[in-house]
């Protein structure tokens, strides 16, 4: 079915054929919209969900590990200040490997406060022990959020799904949607790995270990997220047998015979494919490297793909305040150390805030780099 | 501590499945406060039964036996359940 839908409403339909048993929530710009339209779904009785409105996103993630830890399908949805909330909880989340799924319109932080897109909130979770997927359009938000649930259960992660603030989450587009009952009987049941509530088989969830057993925990955690990502690709591909669409953990735009290319994550993937096919039409050798998954981070296929280039400037849409680079230059430039081939890497930050920023800059960005751009070792483009 | 579980024998998720070993630390020597409860005051209410976090109150038959001294942290939760006008628990400080 053809539908026009915001990223908000899109997550919130998902959310719909999803069907999950527990969604706890506290609204947040630019989030609000996809719980609140959920909860009308709820009040038209479309879904079973109990939904449980909470007095904060600590309070929200909170109820979501409860809930996850007794053997429910469990949701929420939030952004920028509201996932900083959660942060503590985030951990324990991980920890207890439960595969709660969170649609977020990604939004700067504060301060100063500014509600508008960049990746600071997710990447400032990077440690947190959840799957991050980042998406360019609306459609593969959908998408996205859907597959998401499954990789969860599969991996026993949590996952966040990141549509850009107002960029994607206000932006009307065309989607194709889904059966609602073809994705349900996708997803099937949730099975829990253990249920808190079983009486038949008491646990302890969350107990404390000390020196003696808490590396050898967070060593199965580890090992959960460093054998996540042939999970994470069986379900892409088992999506993509079942509905028609498929996606890559990183897809390469022209990349053939390129010299110079982009990486990056996001909405801005769209502005830099348009920069692509201008400067394609000009005979320049230019590409792009859109990564869709952040983590678990695909280090190897970042290798394997990265090295057949000479250039590859790395944009990333939040800055880790280091006095060095952004945080996906780091993680791109760990994953190529050692390569006996290593490309050129570029560092550029572009976008923080929700900053215009345009095909013109993308263009821009690809010609520096094609250009062997010299100086400063990273670039803040926009920036007055 | 040749007895302790590699880390590729531990469940998903932390969480303990075998609550003996859970038995076996005895939480009580943290206590520096001592619930005193007298059975003559006690009205079997139970409410401390519901709030007690570690599961110390005793019960049987629907009655209060005692307090299990071996996991009672000293928090003082029952003591403040308690019914006022009943007082069947008070604080004291743990003698050596």
């Amino acid at each position: 079915m053809i539908l026009a839908k915001t990223g908000n409403e899109a997550m919130a339909y998902a959310m719909k054929q999803i069907n999950p048993d527990v969604v706890a929530a506290y609204p947040i710009t630019p989030s609000t919209e996809i719980v609140q339209i959920f909860s009308n779904y709820v009040h038209d009785g479309l879904v079973d969900t109990e939904f449980v409105a909470v007095e904060s996103e600590h309070s929200a993630m909170s109820a979501c590990i409860g809930s996850a830890a007794s053997g429910c399908r469990t949701m929420t949805a939030t952004a920028s200040q509201g996932l900083a909330l959660m942060h503590e909880m985030l951990f324990i989340a991980g920890g207890l490997r439960l595969p709660i799924v969170v649609p977020i319109a990604s939004r700067s932080l504060s301060s100063p406060l500014n509600i508008h897109a960049d990746h600071s909130d997710s990447l400032a979770s990077r440690d947190s022990g959840w799957m991050q997927f980042f998406c360019e359009t609306v459609e593969e938000g959908y998408d996205s959020l859907i597959m998401a649930v499954k990789m969860a259960e599969k991996c026993s992660l949590p996952a966040i799904v990141a549509i850009d603030g107002f960029i994607l989450s206000h932006c009307m587009e065309r989607i194709e949607a889904h059966d609602d009952k073809k994705v349900r009987d996708w997803l099937g049941p949730y099975k829990p790995n253990w249920n808190l509530l079983d009486l038949s088989k008491p646990i302890l969830v969350g107990p404390a270990t000390l020196q003696d057993y808490y590396y050898e925990f967070k060593r199965t955690q580890i090992e959960g997220m460093r054998t996540a990502l042939p999970k994470v690709q069986e379900v892409m591909a088992d999506f993509e047998k079942t509905f028609g669409r498929g996606y890559g953990v990183l897809e390469e735009y022209r990349c053939e015979d390129a010299e110079a290319v982009a990486l990056l994550m996001g909405s801005a993937c769209g502005d830099t494919r348009q920069a692509v096919d201008r400067l394609r039409e000009q005979g320049k050798k230019v590409g792009m490297v859109k990564l869709r998954v952040f983590r678990p981070l695909p280090h190897e296929q970042l290798r394997k793909t990265l090295t057949k280039f000479r250039t590859v400037a790395v944009m990333d849409r939040a800055d880790s305040v280091n006095s060095f680079v952004g945080p996906l230059y780091n993680e791109v430039a760990a994953s190529l150390y050692g390569a006996e081939k290593q490309p050129r890497l570029l560092s550029y930050v572009f976008g923080l805030g929700g900053k215009e920023f345009s095909p013109d800059d993308a263009a821009g960005i690809l010609e520096g780099a094609l250009a062997g751009r010299k100086g400063e070792t990273v670039t803040y483009v926009g920036v007055r | 501590m040749a007895d302790l579980k590699s880390w590729k024998e531990l469940p998903c998720g932390a969480i303990i499945e075998d609550l003996n070993a859970v038995l076996d630390n005895k939480t009580g020597a943290w206590r520096s406060m001592r619930p005193i409860w007298s059975k003559e005051k006690c009205i079997n209410c139970l409410v401390c039964w519901i709030y007690c976090p570690e599961a110390s109150i005793k019960v049987e038959d629907g009655k209060m036996t005692g307090i299990d001294m071996d996991y009672c942290k000293g928090c003082g939760i029952c003591a403040a359940v308690c019914p006022k006008k009943v007082h069947a628990i008070e604080m004291v400080k743990e003698e050596k």
